[in-house]
């Protein structure tokens, strides 16, 4: 009986243990970013520009290049994905052509970053001309995040309860009366959320802006959306991997490395307290 | 307000919800596009030999084998790390951590599902690397192992997430059920529990297995990105995406190499598209259940 006891004792261990590697592995890279890129970050690293290919001096371009990308695509998929939340939950009726939407959804989210990258190629870059341009590279990034930004939207929308819609169409409101004044202005939180999240992925993603607007080395600021730019990310892996003196470096990469971890800690975790806090303020 | 206002509202947000349907027609059309002149010139078949040298003075081979040997070896190494911790994770954080660890672990799992893939790849590189080098006597650390590693890591948050949905949707009656005939609560976690959710498990390791595959910037960075046929883990691979990546920049538009680049791109579509097909229709049959 009591040897019974120690082995489902033993066992619970070896999952808590399980689990906390990982944890403890996961905490490990960021400790290891924070503390060595700690020294570097200072003001003149925040805003100045870079010299010597990136050697020394600062990353303001590529900070200021990651902003453009992510506004671009927020500013794309943020209205786009919520159209398509509200059809889905308020109008489509269950059938084939919302099946076929679902699984657009679905396949969207599973499509690899690099593929992303390669469609951007062909279509913005080629296709239409647009060239190698934060243009091209938002909505490539745009089209990247939509699944998520549609799936918390639903989320959102869905967990405003029916009687909200049923008072007010009882009240003669139409349906689109409804959903603007009933529902939207209790979903859009949620939808923010999913949004913000979105931002933290895009901030991140390599792959797609490799092929569709990432500058190796470029010291100046945009002028327009056709420019090319330098982003963290990219910045990041050119240092750490194609610099003639990587080594001498070091420092500057996990400068970079640290940037752009706060930037996506940052989004992330304001994403995951404003959901908590509407979770708990609306009461039915 | 009008009916035809309505109306209008209503044909716009169709319009909208039916981008993503014209998003993946586009992005099979533009690959298909872009990869098209090689089925003529030189054809298809090149892509099927053991070789990839797309740079050459006497003669250019285009075979993806190697390509694809080396994205299998470094999914399998790392999903045989993401099962074990992702599944036990998801117990763990279901069925046996107390409350206030769940507050932590929670947001923990979705603070590190949005680290940047260039921030672990660099992480892999300058740490992570010469440890291995050290361990195994290697004369590079930059494997297929490493490779797996971080992007089992990668993939944990996906496989947790999931699967922990899936564990918490078993009907409590099930597991009530088993602790009143006299199961301890392990047995009841692995007898009952964890095969009635055994579906969305399995969707989920699946979903990880295409975020693996899909990935770039890690295994780009540190598994060596040597184009061999090999199943030895502490060797250099080169995956699909890593070529893609890597080779795109420097590439002429039009040339035979930047076709069958995109051809690479067509395969990688091809898998994820597949998985993550299976994967959806396991999760949906599942949740009808």
């Amino acid at each position: 009986m009591i040897s019974k006891k120690v082995t489902e004792y033993l066992q619970m261990g070896l999952i808590r243990l399980a689990t906390y590697t990982v944890v403890v592995f996961v905490g490990y890279i960021l400790f290891d970013i924070f503390i060595k890129g700690f020294p570097t970050l200072n003001w003149e690293f925040i805003s100045g520009f870079p010299r010597r290919s990136g050697a020394e001096g600062g990353i303001l371009p590529a900070i200021v290049g990651t902003i453009c990308l992510v506004t671009g695509a927020i500013s794309f998929a943020f209205p786009l994905g919520m159209a398509s939340a509200i059809y889905l939950t308020e109008y489509a009726k269950q059938g084939r052509f919302k099946g076929i939407i679902r699984l657009a959804i679905s396949t969207l989210a599973g499509v690899p970053s690099i593929v992303f990258g390669l469609f951007g190629l062909g279509l913005f870059v080629l296709f239409f001309g647009f060239g190698a341009s934060i243009l091209s590279g938002s909505l490539t990034l745009a089209f990247m995040i939509l699944p998520t930004i549609i799936v918390s939207s639903e989320e959102a929308l869905r967990a405003v309860p029916v009687t909200l819609r049923e008072g007010s169409l009882a009240l003669g409101a139409s349906k689109w009366q409804t959903i603007a004044r009933n529902v939207l202005p209790y979903a859009l939180p949620g939808m923010f959320t999913g949004s913000i999240l979105g931002i933290g992925r895009a901030a991140g993603e390599t792959a797609p802006i490799l092929l569709t607007v990432a500058a190796f080395y470029l010291p100046k600021l945009p002028r327009s959306i056709f420019d090319q730019v330098m982003a963290l990310p990219y910045h990041l892996y050119v240092l750490a991997t194609q610099h003639p003196e990587a080594e001498k470096v070091l420092p500057m990469q996990y400068g970079t490395a640290l940037v752009l971890l706060l930037l996506v800690i940052l989004f992330n975790l304001s994403a995951i307290i404003l959901r908590n806090k509407f979770r708990k303020k609306i009461q039915w | 307000m009008k009916n035809w206002q309505e109306k209008i509202i209503q044909i716009l947000l169709v319009g909208a919800a039916s981008a993503s349907i014209l998003i993946v027609l586009l992005i099979f059309l533009f690959l298909g596009k872009e990869a098209f002149p090689f089925v003529s010139d030189p054809g298809i078949r090149v892509l099927l030999e053991h070789q990839w040298i797309p740079v050459s003075f006497k003669r250019e081979v285009f075979g993806i084998i190697p390509l694809i040997t080396g994205s299998v070896l470094v999914t399998i190494l790392a999903t045989g790390l993401m099962i074990p911790f992702g599944v036990l994770g998801a117990v763990y954080i279901a069925e046996i951590a107390i409350e206030k660890e769940r507050a932590f672990l929670k947001p923990f799992i979705e603070i590190m599902a949005g680290i940047p893939s260039v921030v672990i790849g660099f992480f892999g590189l300058v740490v992570l690397s010469p440890v291995l080098k050290e361990v195994f006597q290697l004369n590079t650390g930059l494997t297929a192992l490493l490779g797996a590693i971080l992007l089992a890591l990668m993939a944990i948050p996906t496989v947790i997430s999931i699967s922990e949905d899936a564990i918490r949707s078993v009907p409590k009656s099930f597991k009530e059920a088993s602790l009143a005939l006299g199961a301890s609560r392990l047995q009841t976690i692995f007898r009952v529990v964890v095969p009635a959710a055994l579906p969305g498990i399995i969707a989920a390791v699946m979903l990880g297995i295409g975020r693996v595959i899909g990935e770039t910037m890690v295994v780009l960075m540190v598994t060596g990105n040597a184009a061999q046929i090999t199943f030895n883990p502490v060797e250099s691979v080169r995956t699909m995406t890593a070529t893609i990546a890597a080779e795109m920049g420097e590439v002429a538009f039009g040339s035979n190499h930047y076709q069958a680049l995109f051809w690479v791109g067509i395969v990688l579509l091809v898998i994820t598209f597949g998985l993550n097909y299976v994967a959806q229709k396991v999760l949906n049959r599942y949740r009808m259940g």
